[in-house]
């Protein structure tokens, strides 16, 4: 069943997988029979951002999915390999996907605020977590979590209002405060920015800049740019498998692998 | 180097390199001809080298535009990255080797005009080594070559002990007779000029090694110090 493929260029794992804050070990994915992930093994280091790139299929939100088990959602999906978060498998039996999940929050690619207000976009895993044991408790994580998604300046007069009213930019920074407003180990954001324009995507990455101090950000992008702007470590992901994984500054400037090279320069055959 | 999907984009890097290519053809053939002025005393092919620089000049502006625009329009990354910032690079340096060229031709002009020393028979060795030199070296430029332009860079240490020799030489004969003091000076300038080429065009070599591998050459420059040579001086006539 095990697809037997090279190891990654690079050094996607670390020797010790403990030290990583998310360690994946030869994980194969299938929709029904189809493959979709190939043997990928990745260390993702605690308190950076670590890039995926690679072109459309090529099983990098497949991978990105894996991490909070959002892939259980989908019913003929299988995933086969381990994953461990600071240490524990998280594809355990008696592991609850949805206290994983408030652990290891997403974002997506379309900002998908819920039709409420934007306080109780935030409010909102908070209070099903049960995070909060009163009203002040919970207005403090709100606005805690809106400021440290930048977006406080801009909302503070309009809680009330609905969240869906706000710009696309707005819109997706609300979406990262209420995935922060749970107090998540690691963040998947997943196409964050494909949705924004330039000044919406600059505060974005300024704030994916600003989250590494205290979470670990894993981030699928179709933009080079954007990889080479936020992340310290990038892996290509090419027909399912882990080609090359290293330092973004290497990866971009000196990739080993031809088909890395290839992807990045723009010029795939 | 082809096979972008945008197609303009080769057709713009090829141009990059075509034209860092005709600087380089160009500088050789400045530094051949500033040469053969000193040798046959020939002031209007001296003339015609100082007049020539210019051209080498407005490529290397040609280059500034073509790299400005590239890093503006394309977000080179990888090779791309390297063969463009190499461009500059490389432009830079063989745009240094034109203004040599042409000082060695100015130095021609005078020269010509006063009675010849003997070790000017020096001077058109050392130049053909170079001349050699920055050859092989646009030649590993085109054939993205590194290990052509690492052979070319260890040959930097030849062109290091002849200007040495030479530097020896002309101190004697300035020695035996100071008349022969002015025209010594103007070899020893001359000769000076010919080996900063050298040193840009193992510049150039060390560039060329990055731009196909991504890392520097390692190791140190060759460098044959046999007596320590005076101090930089401003190279212009004085």
């Amino acid at each position: 069943m095990n697809v037997a493929s090279k190891p990654a260029l690079g050094q996607a794992t670390l020797d010790d997988r403990r030290l990583a804050k998310v360690s994946a070990r030869d994980v194969d994915v299938f929709y029904g029979a189809k493959q979709a992930l190939k043997s990928v093994s990745i260390d993702i280091r605690p308190n950076e951002v670590t890039a995926l790139i690679g072109p459309s299929g090529c099983g990098k939100s497949t991978f990105l999915r894996c991490l909070n088990r959002m892939n259980d959602l989908i019913e003929s999906c299988r995933v086969v390999g381990s994953i461990w978060l600071d240490g524990e498998d998280i594809y355990t039996s008696g592991l609850d996907p949805v206290q994983l999940r408030a652990r290891v929050g997403m974002v997506f690619q379309k900002p998908n605020p819920f039709p409420k207000t934007i306080y109780d976009n935030v409010a909102y895993g908070p209070r099903i977590h049960g995070l909060s044991r009163s009203r002040a408790e919970l207005d403090e994580i709100v606005m805690t979590s809106l400021e440290k998604a930048g977006l406080i300046d801009e909302v503070k007069d309009r809680l009330q209002e609905q969240g869906t009213g706000l710009s696309g930019g707005q819109q997706q920074r609300l979406c990262i405060a209420r995935a922060i407003a749970v107090s998540p180990e690691v963040i998947l954001m997943d196409e964050p920015c494909s949705a924004l324009d330039p000044i919406a995507t600059a505060k974005v990455e300024e704030l994916i800049d600003e989250l590494r101090q205290r979470y670990t950000i894993v981030i699928v992008t179709h933009s080079m740019q954007q990889a080479a702007r936020v992340s310290q470590r990038t892996g290509f992901f090419h027909l399912g498998e882990l080609v090359e994984c290293g330092e973004t500054e290497q990866i971009f400037t000196n990739p080993r692998h031809k088909l890395t090279q290839g992807y990045i320069t723009g010029r795939f055959g | 180097m082809g096979d972008h999907t945008m197609r303009a984009y080769d057709a713009e890097l090829e141009r990059l390199a075509q034209t860092i290519t005709r600087m380089g053809g160009l500088a050789e053939s400045q530094l051949d001809q500033a040469i053969g002025a000193l040798v046959g005393r020939d002031s209007d092919l001296a003339a015609r080298v100082v007049a020539g620089d210019r051209q080498i000049d407005d490529l290397e502006h040609e280059v500034q535009n073509l790299t400005v625009r590239l890093l503006a329009l394309r977000q080179p990354m990888a090779i791309d990255l390297r063969a463009i910032v190499a461009a500059l690079r490389i432009s830079s340096d063989l745009e240094r080797i034109g203004d040599y060229a042409a000082n060695v031709a100015k130095r021609a002009l005078v020269l010509n005009r006063i009675p010849v020393v003997e070790p000017v028979g020096a001077i058109p060795r050392m130049g053909r080594v170079v001349a050699e030199i920055i050859r092989e070296v646009l030649d590993a430029y085109v054939e993205s070559d590194a290990d052509k332009a690492l052979a070319a860079w260890r040959r930097d240490e030849e062109v290091d002990e002849m200007h040495t020799s030479l530097f020896r030489e002309l101190i004697t004969y300035m020695m035996e007779d100071p008349r022969n003091i002015t025209a010594c000076t103007h070899l020893m300038f001359i000769a000076k000029n010919i080996e900063r080429i050298g040193d840009h065009a193992t510049n150039v070599a060390e560039t060329i090694h990055f731009l196909v591998r991504g890392t520097p050459i390692e190791g140190d420059r060759p460098k044959a110090d046999g007596i320590a040579p005076p101090p930089e001086a401003e190279e212009e006539i004085p």
